[in-house]
């Protein structure tokens, strides 16, 4: 039989069936993106991956898992200076971010009554159960320390109020120890996984973090220690708004195609807001918080929300890059056509 | 037991990786999609065998595709694509058809839009039932005259789980619900899943989901009580073309490469593997493909990557912004003397 050579289905195939979509208007169309929309084909414009299934409980988690972790620090470090009402702010702050964390994490599970089976194992790949651990480490001497401010008067003098006083610092101590832990193996949670706005930036994520977790542990502690002893928890505000700020930055600007995910849409309209407050907040932690508590409150505030407001940027950009896409299949196609191993040269 | 390569890179025997000591060989599928007739006898099967609940009953205006996607209810999904070219040396036959060839373009278009407008972007379908707005009143093709008609050709492909050598899913799974069977393949054990998610984005082809009201994730357990009977997978077993293959992954990988010389001897040089490598992203599926296009086209991705590749970079970074924030905290205590 004579064949005849067919020409390959899929030549010129960019100007047949691949287009050029225009993004959803919803960025107000004010923003250009940092790169060009790349040609790409899909299957009907489908999704690749699925969404993530969290919801509003996983980025809560990440501000008051952050949240619990910067104020033990501040607990810990008020204890051994001897500031009892900084202590007694950040540790009953690090007690009650604590159990928010708790109910956000078993509530947000499809089914929360088998909670407990995430200690059936301890497995180094799966940072959700390293986080289990961690967690499971810092949350007694978080809660102790948390619960011996709140022995009311009364039963102070009592046997187990004095024992519970007692344990108090080295319960302090090691929720101090594994407050770095909980601040900052949430980052490694988004970034272990396929969704690409998230693994991208696995590097940068741990910073923007960690720099949150600290700034709004600081921003707490502004919000209800007496301004007196409040000198810590402006300075760790400070630091931590400028790491977060920082970290925020690097973001936007060295992910390549994915940080279109953090500079368009509602995840930059969260991060911008998140920057602004974040921002006050420090230069407010750095001038009228130190003179008045009005001015402390406000600036913690500040920090407090700029805080929130990032984690659930970063979240909110990361459910975007798999609802389009563009962030699977452009990042990888050229990948394959730059190493030479496209399957047009097949 | 080798512990070389657990996580990332060409692994020769995963069930040994995972502690199975006497076990059976490595088995999966190969979709030799060249001969599928979109007949979705094996969704279908999946369904009867496996109790898999309906996903909705909507049009989707995808071809004829109405599943749309792999889901917690949807374990084999079989994707329509209209091209207007022929397939091999085949004469699809449409010129001489009065409503001339495919409007698959702007069926994409409406059928895009409204993806974009669903709670998940589209990602529900094949666990939830979507609404895309179908059927519309115009008649696919209406309005094309005679010198709109091409060539034409359908590319189907059944889609399923790839039980990947390194898979994002299992590797994620905080429960120790997600396993490696002794037969190389991934299954979930439902009474132990608690519902978490983290597997769903895990899984960097988007297979695997949670359902909804029942909370749990679900995806394609390649018949694993089937397997232990001694009984192929029941969407094999169902495909009337031999489409799907299953068998010792090791025999299946040489069938497909195989079937990849004879197509391109036929000229269709198009044809290619898609998963067969070890060396890929996820060190080989254990379902194989041949496709006739791109993955992207068919909704794969083109090269993808188990997240844990990079697990020690996150460690690493994750360490030092956490010793930073020690640093923070010590100089806010120790930076200056008392205010
Ligand atoms: S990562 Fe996805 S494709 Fe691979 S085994 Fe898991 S669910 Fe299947
Ligand atoms: S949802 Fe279930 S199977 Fe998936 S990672 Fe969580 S516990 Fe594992």
């Amino acid at each position: 039989m004579n064949r005849r050579e067919e020409p390959r289905s899929d030549t010129g195939a960019a100007d047949t069936r691949a287009r050029v979509f225009s993004r959803r208007g919803d960025d107000g169309g004010s923003e250009r993106p940092v790169v060009p929309r790349a040609e790409f084909r899909s299957y009907y414009d489908r999704p690749v991956l699925k969404p993530p299934v969290w919801e509003w409980k996983i980025p809560a988690y990440l501000f008051t898992g952050g949240l619990s972790a910067g104020s033990a620090m501040l607990g810990a470090g008020a204890d051994l200076t001897g500031r009892p009402g900084l202590r007694r702010a950040a540790r009953v702050g690090a007690l009650g971010s604590l159990v928010a964390s708790m109910y956000l994490l078993v509530a947000d599970l499809g089914r929360p009554e088998r909670f407990l089976h995430m200690l059936r194992v301890a497995k180094p790949s799966s940072p959700m159960s390293v986080g289990t651990w961690i967690l499971v480490a810092y949350g007694p001497g978080a809660a102790l320390a948390g619960a011996a401010e709140l022995v009311p008067p009364r039963l102070r003098a009592t046997r187990p109020g004095r024992l519970l006083r007692w344990a108090a610092r080295p319960a302090g101590l090691s929720a101090a120890a594994f407050a770095p832990g909980v601040a900052s193996y949430t980052a490694v949670l988004l970034s272990h996984t396929a969704v690409p706005a998230w693994h991208e930036a696995h590097r940068q994520l741990p910073f923007v973090f960690t720099g949150s977790a600290s700034a709004s542990g600081g921003g707490f502690g502004m919000v209800f220690a007496p301004v007196a002893q409040a000198g810590p928890a402006r300075r760790l505000g400070v630091v931590g708004a400028t790491a977060e700020l920082v970290a925020s930055r690097l973001v936007d600007r060295r992910l390549g195609y994915a940080g279109q995910a953090y500079t368009t849409g509602r995840a930059h309209r969260l991060r911008r807001l998140s920057e602004y407050l974040t921002l006050a907040g420090a230069v407010g932690a750095a001038s009228i918080a130190r003179r008045s508590r009005v001015g402390a409150a406000a600036s913690g505030l500040a920090l407090l929300a700029g805080s929130a407001l990032q984690r659930f940027g970063v979240f909110e950009a990361g459910v975007e890059s798999t609802k389009d896409p563009r962030y699977v299949v452009v990042p990888q196609r050229e990948r394959l056509e730059q190493t030479g191993r496209g399957s047009r040269q097949a | 037991m080798t512990r070389e390569n657990s996580f990332y890179g060409p692994l020769e025997d995963p069930a040994a990786d995972a502690g199975h000591l006497d076990h059976p060989e490595r088995v999966g599928f190969f979709t030799d999609t060249s001969v599928c007739i979109g007949c979705k006898a094996c969704e279908v099967a999946c369904k009867e065998w496996n109790l898999v609940p309906e996903d909705g009953f909507n049009l989707l205006g995808m071809s004829f595709d109405n599943t749309g996607m792999l889901g917690a209810d949807s374990w084999r999904h079989v994707a329509f694509i209209e091209q207007p070219r022929r397939l091999g040396g085949q004469d699809a036959g449409v010129a001489g058809l009065p409503t001339g060839p495919s409007r698959i373009e702007e069926t994409t278009e409406v059928v895009s839009a409204a993806l974009r407008e669903t709670e998940r972007g589209g990602g529900e379908l094949g666990t939830e039932s979507v609404d895309l707005g179908f059927p519309s009143f115009e008649l696919p093709g209406a309005g094309n005259g005679a010198e709109a008609r091409t060539d034409f050709r359908w590319l189907m492909a059944s889609d399923v789980c790839k039980h990947c050598t390194h898979a994002g899913c299992l590797d994620v799974c905080p429960t120790g619900a997600l396993f490696r069977t002794e037969f190389g393949t991934v299954v979930v054990q439902e009474d132990i899943c608690n519902g978490c998610g983290y597997c769903v984005s895990g899984c960097p082809y988007g297979v695997i989901d949670r359902r909804e009201g029942d909370g749990r994730a679900w995806k394609c357990t390649l018949c694993y009580d089937r397997l232990r009977d001694g009984l192929e997978p029941a969407c094999a077993k169902a495909c009337p073309t031999d489409s799907i293959q299953f068998g010792p992954l090791a025999e299946l990988r040489e069938r497909a490469q195989e079937r990849l010389e004879q197509l391109h001897a036929d000229g269709v040089s198009e044809a290619r593997l898609y998963g067969e490598s070890p060396d890929d992203g996820v060190g080989g599926h254990g379902a194989v493909f041949l496709l006739l296009d791109e993955p992207e086209v068919y909704g794969l991705p083109p090269d993808p990557v188990v997240p844990t590749r990079d697990a020690g970079a996150m460690w690493r970074s994750a360490a030092v912004a956490a010793s930073a924030f020690v640093v923070a905290a010590l100089s806010a205590f120790l930076g200056r003397a008392r205010p």
